[in-house]
This record gives C-alpha cells, structure tokens and sequence, in this order.
C-alpha cells in the first residue's frame, strides 16, 4: 500500500557516524558526489567500495537498509545500464538482429551502473545517519552565507522540516480519499493513460483542498506559537562542530585527493 | 483577584463592509487569573472567533482585550500576548511542525530565543507533565489523536504561559483521546495554576469548570457555575447544545411534579435524590 | 442480502517489523435489514472489518462472502459489491471535489453507467434522503456549506449508489449537538424507510443505544460481544473493563437497581428511564 514508502527515513543510533556535525556530513557528501564523477577507471572504485563499507560499518545501520534505498531506483539503473550496453559504438561482441553489444558498451554500462549504486548508496547514509532536524539544521547553517545575495536560507530549510513532518500525514490521507472514492465505484486501476489520468481527478481536487486547509491551519497555529521567520531564533540542540569532526574532514579530503588523483596518475 | 483576561465592548465581523453581520457582539467578559473557564456554543455561535481575538490572531472591530494588560491592538506587545496566552487547536495534525516529538515541543521556546539549555529544560518538563516523556524521540504522525493532542499542549506549555485558550481540543479525538486531554488540562489548571479557557461544544467537559459561559449569536446567553448553567436544561437544548442525561431526567421528573433538585450533574446525585 | 464472515484474519504489513493483527479469526453474519452498532476504541479492528465489508481491504486468511458469492473469488465483481455495500467513511465532507453539489452526487451513479434520466433521479432522492433541498441547492457549490451540511452532500453521494447496506463510520465525529442529531435522525429515518441495512461504527454509546437493534463490541481484532443492544449494555462491567462504558442513563438505572430499587436495568433512552422511575416513584407514594 502506498502508506508503506518511506522518504529520507533516518535510522536513530549514536555511532561515530550519527554524531558528526551535518555539516560535515552534508559537506562529505557533496565532495564523494564530484569525487565519483572524477572517477574513469575500476581501481578508484575499489577504494570508493572500501570507503563505503567503511562508513557502513561504522555507523552500525544494517547493511540490507542501504541494499532497501536502492530498489525504487533499481529501474533507472537497469535502464542506464541497457543504454550504455547497445548504444555505445566500439568493437562488436555479439548481436541480437539490430542490438549491438560492443566491448566499450558493456565497459561503459558497468560503470556507470556502478556509479549510481556508489552514488545513491553513499548519499543514503547521510539520511540514514542524520536526523531530518539537524539535516535540515546543517543545510540552514551552510547555505546562511548565500543569504546576503538573497538565498532564504532559512525559509528553505523550514519548508523541507514542514514537507518532512506532512508527507506521512499526505500519504494517508491519500489512501483514504482513494478507498473513499473506490467505494463510489471509481476505478483507478484500468483504463487507458488518458482515462487514467481522468480519474485521478476526484483523487488530486480533495487532496490539494485538504492540503491547503491544512496549510492554513498550521500558518495560524505557528504564529500563536510565536514563529516570526529565522531571526533570532534559537535552537533545541544547536550544531558545534568540534575536534573529530574537523580530524574527520581532513582526513576524508585527503583520501577523496588521492582517489581523483588517481585518474592523472 | 487579578484579571488574567479583560474583554471589553469587544464586537468583531469578518468583512470591513459587512458591520451588521457581527460574529461578536458587545461581549464583556473577565477571565480571573487561575480560573477555569469553559466557553460553550454549537458551530457558528462566535466561539472560535473569541479564542482567536484573545490570541491576537484577530484584531477586534471595536471594543478591546487586554491579556495581563496588554492590548491585542498592540503590534508590539503581540508577541508577549502570545507567549502569554498559549492556544491549542482543534485538529492535532495540523499544528505540529517538527518530524520528532521534543523537537516540535522546542519550537516555541526556539522562536522566543530562549537559550538551548533552558529548551532543554523547559521541553522535558513539559513533556513530563503530559506524560509523553516517553515519546521524546517518536515522529508524531505515529502517535494517537489524544497523544498528539497532548504534544501540542506540551509545545504551548514549553512558553511558560499563565494562560492557556483551547479551542475544541478533542472535537476530533476518540474518548480514550478526550479523557487524556481532559485529564491533562485539569492538572494544568489544578497543579500548575495555569487560567484555562476552553472552548467546547461537550457538556461533559464543562462540568468540571469553575464557570461556564453559553454563547449563541456572538452574545452571552447563560453565565454561572456548570449547576447554575445546567439546571437551565430547556434553554440549553433549544440552544443545540446538550446537558447530561441525569440531569434532563431530573428536569423531566421535576415536571411531572417531583421535588428533586434542579442542579444535579452526577449519577450518584440523582441516586440519592431517588 | 447476507453478509458472511467465516474464520477472517487481517494482517497489516505481513512478515515486516510492523506486522500487526488486526483482525483475529472474526465470524459473523449479517442478514438483511438490520441496524448493527458496531464499537470498540480506536485500533480494535472496526474500521479494517468494515473495510472488508465492500471489498476495499481483502482478507489474509478466511472467507467472506456476500450474498453467497466469495469477495476473494475472481469471478466476483468488486464494482457490484461495492454497489451493494455503501461505505461511509470518517470525516467523508474531505473527499468533495465537484464544483456543484448535483455533480458530487452524481459521481457513484455515473460510474455505474447508468443513464441520464436514471443518474438524475437518484441524485434528487439521495438529497431528499438526507434533507437537502433539491431545487436551491443542486447548483451550488460544495465547499461554500456550512460542515454539517457538506458531511449530508458525502452522504447523500453514498446513497445514490443505492446500496442494501449502508456503512458508516464515525458519522457524527466533529459535529455539535445539534448536527449530529440531525444526521442520526436522517438515517434513523432511512433504516425506517425499509430494505437497507445499516451498520454504524461510533464511539458514543449513547447514539447506538438510540438507533442499534444489534451491538458487536470489538476489541483487540476479535469480537468480544454480538447480541440485542440492551443485552449488550447490561454487561457494564464488561464494557468498562474495555473502556468502552455504557449511556450514563444506562448506568443511573443500574445503579438504581443495586440499591435494590426495583427498576429495570436495561434501559436505552431518557424516556425509557422517565416512564421506569414514574412507575417506581408513583407506587412508592400509594403505598
């Protein structure tokens, strides 16, 4: 059912990994992000592979719930891959009537294929380790020197924690407006897209109004709640950042050098 | 004693055009500081209007509330009227922010700018006396109506208020949720000498009250204490409004000539009248 | 119509962490034109059985059939069950989308695809059922009526599937005194009509007492009780051990009786319990 689908769930636990700053998290993340990209060969993945294990290990969350975050985008995976693998020019190595399997293409899909695994798989432990507060928290903090060239760091950061906090509530309230309208025997299993698309209709109008009520409602209650946008406020558990995260830091740069070093070697 | 809420002369309409359609109608009302006040009405009678007026979320047409002496009309005393004069809500999912319990009681101390050690300490004690000390680190969306309910009251009580106004907090809970709130700003009121405005369309919750005001048409239609309130069992029913069973069976007996007290709220008070 | 549960389990995310039972081997059967009250708290398996009951949740295990036709057998259509069983969920004023009344109503019979003159017709019987205007209303739009009367619209949008069994869950939640009596009037008023039955899930004793011939208490997905109403409120301990209670008149009386008054102890209603303490109170002052 669709209640099930779970969006940047976090994993609670107080490892290394868990008690970092976000910032350093968010940072590490954005620098495996361009240290993939800068990858062309399979020895650096090696190192990538370890890296990852590393932090898996670590961080004590169960290795099947990284394998969990990578299913929904099994599809777009398994499609790179066949892209890569007949549309790649190079030497032949054998044919189906038109599809071609070339030796660079098959080269070419693995890599990128793994590239994607690495990808999702690296950055899901950063959701996976980090509460959405202080995610959401490390993204305010970093982004607030933008803010003089007018980037809301904190209006965005207050969206996502809103949009967190609803998508559940969202979700159900979406399955129970589409039993409701089953049972006025509408039929949002067959049909063809256009039909399809047609009844989804009695489905998106109740649910855009309720959540617009529901905007409205929640706006009135956070201003009884005192809630005048991001100046002065302060926070429940502020970000320090301290000793081991900088080590950490450091040390992570100097490996994620060596790797894109690797490429010029 | 001191007046924690002084509504004078308040009339209000929604629409700047539209003055005959007054939701408020010349209503005076002074709410004591650590009385417990239940305001009840059906749907539409002006009660929801009043609790947003007295939280400064409406501005009056005319007339005034003062919170501890403080104008709504004042921009710049706003913000005091609010940390104040907390408000709870009807619907419990729509009035929680934060994806972990602790963090959403956070939030109003947090946009205080209170320091993260006092947060700390005011959000534990908060949570402790609605007794959701357990669920610190829960996400609220798995939680019952009547725990969420009470996340909500936790997330107002982490602003220290003197005051708190409820607007029909368990119109949509359950009655294991009902009795858990209602058992909730009963302690507020009794243990924390917290002033409790409710506002409620349940005749039940208005028994304990120390005074209940009926309000119908932006007006007040009845005033006293639940038994003076509630022996007006005929004006109360042509209002849509309920009493208890016992005591319109008491009413009924009365009318057929029996010299039973009017004022009877409880089984046991009508066992004994019998 | 005849609905039957043999033996039926529901389980929610079956072989996760977050398996639950919430159904737990139900058996009961549900002849025609009979006012069920259905109770039980807030994840005591009431809303998923009522769920079973047009087919939108499909049992793990265990039978249920409608009309001697199995719900799980693919033969079966799902449409025509759910034609047969309306279902009126909690808070149902959130699931109008049309821009006129008339066309929110009109939806169930459309998708049965009947004909004009036949969608016509049962829409103006539907708002006559729950005491809409048909004339001054059908042209305006949902969302600018007062709750009640939107609540009435989603009803009246069930009905006009015309089915036998009418679900409805909660359907006063949310309501004041008055809006919640004019809607156990109107389907008190329709079960007296004939040839529907009517199942209503609430959590206010005093309601199923009112309008209920019939009362199945859940608890923990079993059925703890199924009998006449006023067998069932006799069991107040019981039902208080559940944290269910009984009508506080209910309880006056039984009260009365371990007073050793001589009253009944099965009383529903005000009136009921009036016309009791009369008799009791008049024979007392001739002795």
């Amino acid at each position: 059912m669709i209640k099930d689908i779970t969006i940047g769930q976090y994993f609670p636990g107080n490892s290394f990994v868990h008690e970092l700053d976000a910032r350093i998290k968010i940072l590490i993340s954005f620098l495996f992000i361009i240290t993939l990209f800068f990858i062309d060969s399979f020895v650096p993945y090696l190192f990538v592979l370890g890296f990852i294990l590393l932090v898996v290990k670590v961080s004590d969350v169960p290795i099947k719930f990284i394998v969990k975050g990578l299913k929904p985008l099994m599809y777009i995976i398994v499609f790179t891959f066949f892209i890569n693998v007949f549309l790649t020019p190079g030497t032949v190595l054998f044919q189906f009537g038109f599809l071609k399997v070339t030796e660079e293409g098959l080269y070419q899909a693995i890599f990128m294929a793994l590239r994607l695994v690495f990808l999702v798989a690296g950055t899901s432990i950063l959701t996976l380790t980090t509460s959405p507060i202080s995610l959401t928290d490390g993204i305010e903090k970093l982004l607030s020197p933008f803010r003089k060239i007018g980037v809301p760091a904190h209006e965005l950061a207050m969206m996502m924690t809103i949009a967190l906090r609803f998508i559940p509530t969202l979700l159900e309230e979406t399955d129970k407006i589409m039993k409701a309208q089953m049972a006025r025997g509408a039929d949002f299993e067959s049909g063809n897209i256009i039909n399809r698309g047609k009844a989804l209709v009695p489905l998106l109008v109740p649910l855009f109004i309720n959540a617009f009520r529901r905007a409205e409602e929640l706006a009135i209650a956070m201003e009884a709640r005192c809630y005048r946008g991001g100046d002065n406020r302060t926070r429940l558990n502020e970000l320090k950042i301290d000793k081991k995260d900088i080590v950490t830091l450091v040390l992570v740069i100097g490996f994620f050098g060596i790797i894109i070093a690797m490429r010029y070697i | 004693m001191e007046n924690m809420i002084s509504i004078n002369n308040l009339d209000f309409s929604y629409n700047e055009e539209d003055k005959g359609v007054k939701v408020i109608d010349n209503l005076n009302i002074s709410v004591k500081k650590g009385e417990f006040l239940v305001i009840l009405g059906h749907n539409g009678s002006g009660k929801s209007t009043l609790a947003k007026l007295i939280n400064g979320l409406l501005t009056p047409t005319s007339g005034d509330i003062l919170v501890e002496n403080m104008n709504t009309k004042n921009p710049e005393e706003i913000w005091n009227i609010r940390e104040k004069a907390g408000m709870v809500f009807q619907n419990p999912d729509n009035q929680l922010v934060a994806t972990i319990v602790e963090e959403d009681v956070a939030f109003g101390p947090e946009n205080l700018g209170v320091p993260s050690e006092e947060i700390r300490k005011r959000v534990d004690k908060a949570l402790e006396l609605v007794e959701m000390s357990k669920y610190k680190k829960h996400a609220p969306h798995l939680l019952s109506g009547g725990q969420k309910q009470r996340i909500a009251i936790a997330g107002i009580l982490a602003m220290e208020p003197d005051c708190i106004i409820f607007d029909e907090p368990t119109a949509m809970l359950d009655p294991t949720g009902r009795n858990e709130v209602m058992k909730t700003i009963e302690t507020l009121n009794k243990k924390e000498e917290k002033t409790i405005v409710l506002i409620t369309h349940f005749m039940d919750e208005a028994v304990k009250a120390d005074r209940v005001i009926v309000m119908e048409k932006g007006r007040i239609v009845l005033e006293g204490t639940p038994r003076e309130v509630f022996s007006q069992v005929d004006t109360i029913k042509s209002l849509g409004l309920d009493v208890p069973q016992v005591t319109e069976l008491a009413h009924e007996l009365i009318k057929e000539g029996y010299d039973i007290r009017p004022d009877i709220l409880t089984i046991e008070e009508l066992v004994d009248a019998i | 119509m005849n609905i039957k549960l043999e033996k039926l389990s529901y389980i929610y995310n079956p072989e996760t962490p977050f398996e639950k039972k919430a159904l737990d081997e139900i058996d009961i059967e549900i002849d025609k034109n009979e006012f069920i009250g259905v109770i039980g708290h807030t994840g005591s398996g009431k809303s998923t059985f009522v769920q079973h009951l047009n087919g939108l949740i499909k049992p793990t295990s265990g039978k249920l059939t409608i009309d001697g036709k199995d719900i799980t057998d693919k033969e079966t259509k799902l449409t025509e069950v759910r034609q047969k069983v309306g279902l009126v969920f909690q808070y149902p004023e959130y699931q109008l989308f049309e821009e006129t009344i008339y066309k929110d109503i009109a939806f169930g019979p459309e998708n049965l695809k009947l004909d004009k003159d036949e969608v016509h017709r049962r829409v103006k019987k539907s708002m006559g059922l729950v005491g809409l205007d048909f004339e001054k209303m059908k042209d305006r739009s949902p969302f600018e009526l007062s709750g009640g009367q939107k609540r009435r619209v989603a009803i009246a949008g069930v009905l006009a599937m015309e089915p036998k069994v009418l679900v409805l869950d909660e359907p006063t939640a949310g309501l004041d005194p008055s809006g919640r009596d004019e809607i156990l009037e109107q389907i008190d008023r329709l079960y007296k009509e004939g040839n529907i039955t009517i199942i209503l899930v609430s959590h206010s004793m005093e309601d199923v007492a009112k309008l209920a011939g019939r009362v199945v208490v859940f608890s923990g997905g079993k059925i703890m009780f199924d009998g006449e109403t006023r067998e069932a409120f006799k069991h107040s301990k019981k039902l208080e051990e559940l944290n269910l209670g009984v009508p506080q008149i209910t309880k006056f009386m039984q009260k009365l009786k371990e007073k050793n008054i001589p009253v009944r102890d099965d009383v529903l209603t005000v009136e009921e319990a009036k016309i009791e303490v009369l008799k009791y109170l008049r024979g007392k002052a001739n002795d």
